[in-house]
């Protein structure tokens, strides 16, 4: 895809060509290019939620599917993440000012022990992309850490994450202190992270494992509309 | 027996010995330590066969490759013990080995093993921030870290991988100062702080040692 990208500039194409260009890029990690192809698009009064939605959303998530289907890998993944974003950095203060739809907002960290966030921060990244507004805490995160920003952020999902077989219990450890705080059903809590599967979510009281950003996503999604559909009948 | 690195990472070993009575299925990762602790105990009821130790990169296929060789060698041995501990597969190994009725290595992955479980736990908590090497890692850096994380074509990637480490530990199975100096290279390359620990084989060897 990338043999190319010196003979074609972007300023030339038409929107339809212009955005899947602009997936190409994303796919080869290419994040001058996807800041050019952001301005370019704002320039033809796009609107920066349609940017975000149609030219990086959907670049994103060829990628995912292509590291999921074992297509692409990890460097791969993490340069289209840091091509997504440079984009993101442009539209970000744009959607605030917009007034962007908003999906529910999500607390992140790795749990206590770990210092592992590419996983988490790839999810944090995916979430905010599908308009969510997102709180990361970070690495090694210990239980208060957590309960304190739910609370004070008023948010809507927990998320959890951890890449070692030794740190991923203390996660169970978080639940369960939010059982015991009576807070525990006041939140959406998702988990994630390479030793962990869908049978450990079940085991230790989370809603959903994701295996991935895009699954969290969708995940993500699904229980807010649940939510609001709960609250719409109530 | 003269192993090369590079076949025990992209291929493993098959069965060293069929006629002895014990198969020791292992990761390749493990193959120099683990022939060393053959030879030396004269331990002549042992075979070892290995799954590729780049396995080590994608834990979750590594239950069904444990399950696929136990299949394959069942029949030709008295017993099969994994050498693997739980290896980032968050707890798959040990209850396919449940199910399958084989023992296999205690602890969470062989940096532990071979420190010693109970040491290795003391001090995991002071320790969230090493990046461990251990003799076959240290000889295959470059194939295991550098090359699979494309820093050999994207350095840019380094603070993603190891921004938050601080610390390189070598795990050394033997006194060797080749491998001292390719696992000091391997920490300047990622930009940590470089220690050395002698371990020798650990909890390995203890491991082993009841078999048959």
């Amino acid at each position: 895809m990338s043999d190319q990208e010196d003979e074609i500039i972007l300023s030339e194409l038409n929107d339809e060509e212009l955005v899947l260009q602009m997936h190409d890029d994303l796919y080869d990690g290419l994040a001058e290019e996807i800041t050019e192809g952001v301005n370019i698009l704002l320039e033809r009064d796009w609107a920066p939620y349609k940017v975000l939605t149609e030219a990086l959303v959907a670049g994103m998530t060829i990628v995912g599917h292509d590291f999921r289907d074992g297509i692409l890998f990890v460097p791969e993944v993490l340069l289209a993440a840091n091509a997504m974003k440079a984009g993101m950095a442009i539209l970000k203060p744009l959607l605030i000012a917009t007034g962007a739809p908003r999906m529910g907002k999500m607390v992140i960290g790795t749990v206590k022990g770990d210092i592992h966030d590419i996983g988490k921060n790839l999810v944090s990244m995916m979430m905010e992309g599908a308009g969510f507004e997102v709180v990361d805490l970070g690495i090694n995160n210990a239980v208060d850490s957590y309960l304190d920003a739910l609370e004070a952020e008023q948010a809507d999902i927990l998320g959890m994450s951890a890449l070692l077989t030794t740190t991923m219990p203390y996660m169970k450890v978080v639940i369960d202190t939010m059982i015991e705080k009576g807070i525990r059903d006041d939140y959406t809590i998702l988990v994630g992270g390479a030793p962990l599967n869908e049978e450990f979510g079940k085991a230790i009281g989370a809603d959903s494992y994701c295996r991935d950003a895009a699954v969290a996503v969708e995940t993500a999604k699904d229980y807010m509309l649940r939510k609001h559909n709960q609250l719409a009948a109530g | 027996m003269k192993l090369s690195d590079e076949r025990l990472t992209q291929d493993g070993l098959a069965p060293t010995d069929a006629s002895a009575k014990v198969l020791i299925l292992a990761c390749g990762a493990l193959a120099n330590e683990i022939l060393a602790l053959i030879r030396l105990n004269g331990w002549h009821h042992m075979s070892l066969t290995c799954l590729p130790a780049i396995l080590h990169n994608t834990p979750d296929r590594i239950p069904d490759a444990v399950r696929a060789a136990v299949k394959i060698h069942r029949s030709d041995f008295d017993q099969i013990f994994l050498a693997y501990a739980d290896c980032g597969t968050g707890g798959q190994l040990t209850a396919l080995c449940d199910e399958l009725g084989i023992e296999m290595i205690k602890g969470p992955h062989c940096y532990s093993f071979f420190e010693g479980n109970d040491a290795f736990a003391v001090r995991a908590e002071d320790e969230i921030d090493v990046f461990y090497l251990t003799d076959f890692l240290a000889r295959g850096f470059e194939s295991f870290v550098i090359k699979p994380l494309g820093l050999d074509r994207h350095p840019e990637l380094r603070d993603m991988y190891f921004g938050h480490y601080t610390r390189l530990i070598y795990l050394a199975q033997t006194d060797n100062p080749d491998l001292d100096r390719m696992a000091e290279a391997a920490a300047e390359r990622i930009g940590l702080r470089y220690e050395r620990k002698f371990t020798g084989f650990g909890d390995l060897a203890a491991a082993l040692q009841p078999l048959g």
